[in-house]
């Protein structure tokens, strides 16, 4: 959660401004200079290819050294049953800078007579060194993170001077979006300039065909270095030619491979396009080829791989390609998260909101039945309070006849007793009158 | 030749091989300026003190130009963050610079809370990188780092001690920045009293275990006078944009009526010095450092908040799908449980009501019972009334008969006996 005070902060737009004197941050690029000479270099560099292409001898002709040699022999000659993917680390000092250098093989690539699958352990490989970093990446603790992955695949082409082999296309058309791909055609001294040529025009026309993303050179605003590398990618795929061998030639010594015709010399240009492989993958573009894996290859593993957790909770990447599922604007799993909390948040009010009004409506409609009842009795009650008052009224009314009545008769009565009494005296007084 | 890192991590493993020749990897170095010459270079201070410490005007010394806006005003009721940034060009080298100034700090009469801002900022920009860093289609790239590489902390020149707001201010901030303490404004301490003033602030700061920024000795070709800088801090340094003419040049500086301080001469003040190593040698190791230490810290912190954890209970590792897909179940299970719980309130509401309103109908019903045994009680009084009456009635209608038939008999008997007298009478005459 971001905190919230974000009220005070204030930014301005950008602005170019001029300087009036010395700073001194042009020093900028010779601190960073200083400061990975201090920290030391790495590469990782994947060379595949059937058996005695010649792989062992470019790579030793490539960095003058014998990376391998009788004690550590070639991928040619550790001859396997099924494809390993091996590697070797050699630390190397030139120049007060040092290089550690990890080279990647594939004994039994392409050797078997079923070489079906057969690149599955080289992408396995590579798989497994980005899962590598992407945990280092991920880790709450990070510390220094070694950096095994693949930056640069050397493959090496056959010289038929035909054209691709099924094997090569599947190859190449299966790991282009994993690893910075070069393609060579190996042993070139086995072929004339114009058989050269022609295999070359064949082989990027397959390329193109088959929509082979093989790694390119990066585009530049200066002139003179886009023009080399433009006359670079007319020579591709490079032709080498590797050799472990001195040999003497107009009083040179040089690598080359001696014939009874001749010497094939590897540093000559018109012999072969050893020299521009090597100026390209060490002299000019390692950086490059370690950014491109970085920035584009690790990326594509990571948003992949990090999307399908994210979705389905399996790691089902590795039979889809990039589905549907890949977010357009690329949130990271945690927002993610916190999207769907926010989604289930407003729902639950939602439905919150649902539930109390179809709670009060029926209380409503319960409260309204009782008080219809009340209603209803409280009507009765009276009618039937109205019934008896009458009733009552109806009572008192005879009553009162009655006294009426009674008071009446009494006097009444009270006259005739009178009457009678009256009458009884004077019958005695005349009873006593007659008497005399 | 000292070991290199990678040739420390590389351990054994790693055969050292010769060269029987030049290879050309010693490019390496030079390819990788080469990139970052062509990416452009970015670092961002900030700058921390009381408004009129001359931030401004050491900023514009500094980088030798006019940067933004006026002087602030004493006024503000809380501290405030401008940013501004700016594109410099040197020779080749294309810097973006981010100058960031507290607006207002020290002004308030309650300072407790002036240093929340500054930390918030800070956090934000690790914040916005962690977000970065996370997404799953990222450009980290080509992400414009805001993350602040140093900080610039102007004391007030008083020439006795820091302020408690001082250091209550650096200790926030020391684990997350690196502070680069100046004292401002150093025109106005006398050289006596600056090298006590120096030793006072540093003794503070470490008996209050304030870890200021130490220029790094561990490159042997920078060690030197990275160690010889250090122990010149605080550097007491004075801001002029203002040129005075010393000699036949034109130098920066501020004139008094007992004469001019001169800004790049290291016996007036420690400009010099500041600028030799805040841009031209540490500049690299202040966004390593920052990169390195203070934003893997608050990450550390971040994550562990969210509940990750590098390895499970019984120390293997996790892999980040699996990570993930705990969090997420752990998330999901959280919704699920929420949804319940409040549907269950619901129900509980319900039964509650339910019973209320039952519980009102029973009252009614009795209500309307004891009234109906009121109406029945008074009915039978009535009828016993009525009976009564009924009761007087008859008994009144039988005297009534009874008392007729009386007369009568009276009356017949009457009649009688004057019939009889009158019998008499007559028969008499």
């Amino acid at each position: 959660m971001l905190p919230r005070s974000s009220a005070l902060f204030i930014f301005g737009s950008q602005q170019q401004k001029n300087l009036e004197g010395y700073v001194g941050f042009a020093n900028l690029p010779n601190q960073v200079y200083r400061k990975s000479v201090k920290r030391g270099f790495e590469f990782t560099l994947m060379v595949v290819g059937e058996s005695g292409l010649g792989k062992s001898t470019l790579i030793n002709s490539l960095f003058l050294t014998d990376l391998y040699s009788p004690e550590y022999p070639g991928p040619s000659h550790r001859i396997k049953k099924t494809v390993q993917v091996e590697q070797s680390k050699v630390l190397v000092k030139e120049g007060g800078v040092q290089l550690l250098l990890t080279i990647v093989d594939t004994p039994g690539f392409g050797d078997a007579v079923d070489n079906s699958n057969c690149w599955q352990p080289v992408i396995d490989y590579i798989d497994n060194k980005f899962e590598d970093y992407l945990n280092a990446e991920s880790r709450v603790n990070r510390r220094q993170m070694p950096d095994s992955r693949v930056q640069c695949c050397l493959y090496f082409i056959a010289p038929s001077g035909h054209g691709l082999k099924p094997l090569d296309i599947e190859f190449m058309k299966r790991l282009h979006e994993k690893v910075n791909i070069i393609p060579l055609i190996a042993k070139a001294d086995t072929m004339t300039p114009e058989e050269c040529q022609q295999f070359k025009r064949q082989i990027m026309r397959e390329i193109q065909e088959h929509k082979i993303k093989i790694y390119e050179f990066p585009e530049t605003d200066d002139e003179e270095e886009m023009k080399f590398i433009r006359k670079i990618k007319d020579r591709l795929p490079l032709a080498v030619v590797g050799s472990n061998t001195i040999i003497e030639v107009n009083g040179k010594r040089v690598r080359g491979r001696q014939y009874p015709w001749g010497v094939a010399e590897v540093e000559n240009g018109e012999h072969c396009d050893f020299t521009i492989l090597r100026n390209m993958l060490i002299r000019t573009h390692m950086q490059d080829l370690k950014d491109v894996t970085n920035n584009v290859h690790y990326e594509n593993y990571r948003s992949r791989k990090l999307a399908a957790v994210t979705y389905n909770g399996v790691d089902n990447n590795k039979n889809k390609g990039l589905t549907k599922h890949d977010t357009g604007d690329g949130m990271s799993p945690l927002a993610q998260m916190e999207e769907e909390r926010r989604d289930h948040v407003a729902k639950m009010k939602k439905m919150e909101q649902e539930m109390e009004q179809v709670f009060e409506m029926k209380v409503k409609e319960k409260l309204q039945k009782l008080r219809d009842s009340e209603a209803e009795l409280q009507r009765r009650h009276e009618q039937m309070k109205k019934n008896l008052e009458a009733q009552h009224r109806e009572l008192e009314e005879k009553r009162r006849q009655h006294e009426d009545e009674r008071s009446n008769w009494e006097a009444q009565q009270r006259i005739v007793e009178q009457q009678k009494l009256d009458l009884s005296r004077t019958l005695e007084k005349n009873k006593k009158k007659k008497i005399f | 030749m000292a070991s290199t890192e990678i040739a420390r991590q590389a351990g054994e493993g790693a055969r050292a091989v010769p060269l029987s020749g030049h290879v050309g990897f010693d490019s390496m170095p030079d390819q990788l300026v080469n990139k970052s010459v062509n990416h452009g270079f970015c670092f961002n201070i900030l700058c921390i003190g009381e408004t009129g410490l001359g931030k401004s005007t050491l900023m514009d010394t500094l980088f030798n130009t006019k940067f933004e806006g006026d002087p602030n005003q004493h006024n503000q009721p809380g501290v405030t963050l401008k940013s501004n940034t700016y594109e410099l060009q040197e020779s080749n080298v294309r810097l973006k610079l981010t100058v960031v100034n507290t607006v207002g700090f020290g002004d308030q009469i309650n300072k407790d809370e002036s240093y929340k801002p500054i930390v918030d900022f800070i956090d934000t920009q690790f914040e916005a990188y962690l977000q970065e860093e996370l997404k799953i289609k990222r450009t980290l790239h080509n992400y414009h780092d805001s993350r602040i590489h140093a900080c610039l902390y102007f004391i007030a020149p008083t020439g006795h001690s820091l302020k408690s707001l001082d250091l209550v201010t650096m200790k926030k901030l020391d684990s997350k920045v690196n502070i680069i303490p100046i004292i401002a404004k150093s025109d106005a301490i006398s050289k006596s009293e600056l090298a006590k003033f120096k030793i006072k602030i540093t003794s503070e700061l470490v008996s209050n275990g304030v870890q200021i920024y130490q220029f790094p000795t561990d490159d042997e070709s920078v060690a030197e006078i990275n160690s010889s800088m250090n122990s010149h801090l605080p550097f007491a340094v004075v801001g002029s944009t203002e040129e005075v003419k010393i000699g036949n040049k034109m130098v920066k500086a501020r004139q008094y009526p007992w004469g001019t301080v001169q800004v790049e001469n290291e016996n007036h003040c420690d400009f010099v010095k500041l600028r030799e190593m805040l841009i031209r040698v540490n500049m690299e190791d202040l966004r390593e450092q920052t990169h390195a230490r203070h934003y893997e810290l608050y990450r550390r912190c971040k994550l562990e908040e969210m509940g990750f954890k590098d390895t499970d209970p019984d120390s293997k590792p996790f892999s980040l799908q699996e990570t993930y897909e705990a969090k997420r179940n752990e998330f999901m299970g959280e919704l699920q449980k929420k949804e319940e719980e409040m549907r269950q309130m619901f129900v509980q509401r319900v039964k509650e009501k339910e019973a209320e309103l039952k519980e009102a109908e029973k009252e009614l019903h009795e209500k309307f019972d004891s009234l109906k045994k009121l109406h029945q009680d008074e009915k039978k009084k009535l009828e016993e009334k009525k009976k009564s009456l009924d009761d007087e009635l008859n008994m009144f209608k039988q005297k009534k008969t009874a008392a007729e038939l009386l007369l009568n008999q009276a009356q017949q008997a009457g009649a009688s006996t004057t019939l009889k007298r009158d019998k008499e009478r007559k028969n008499f005459f």
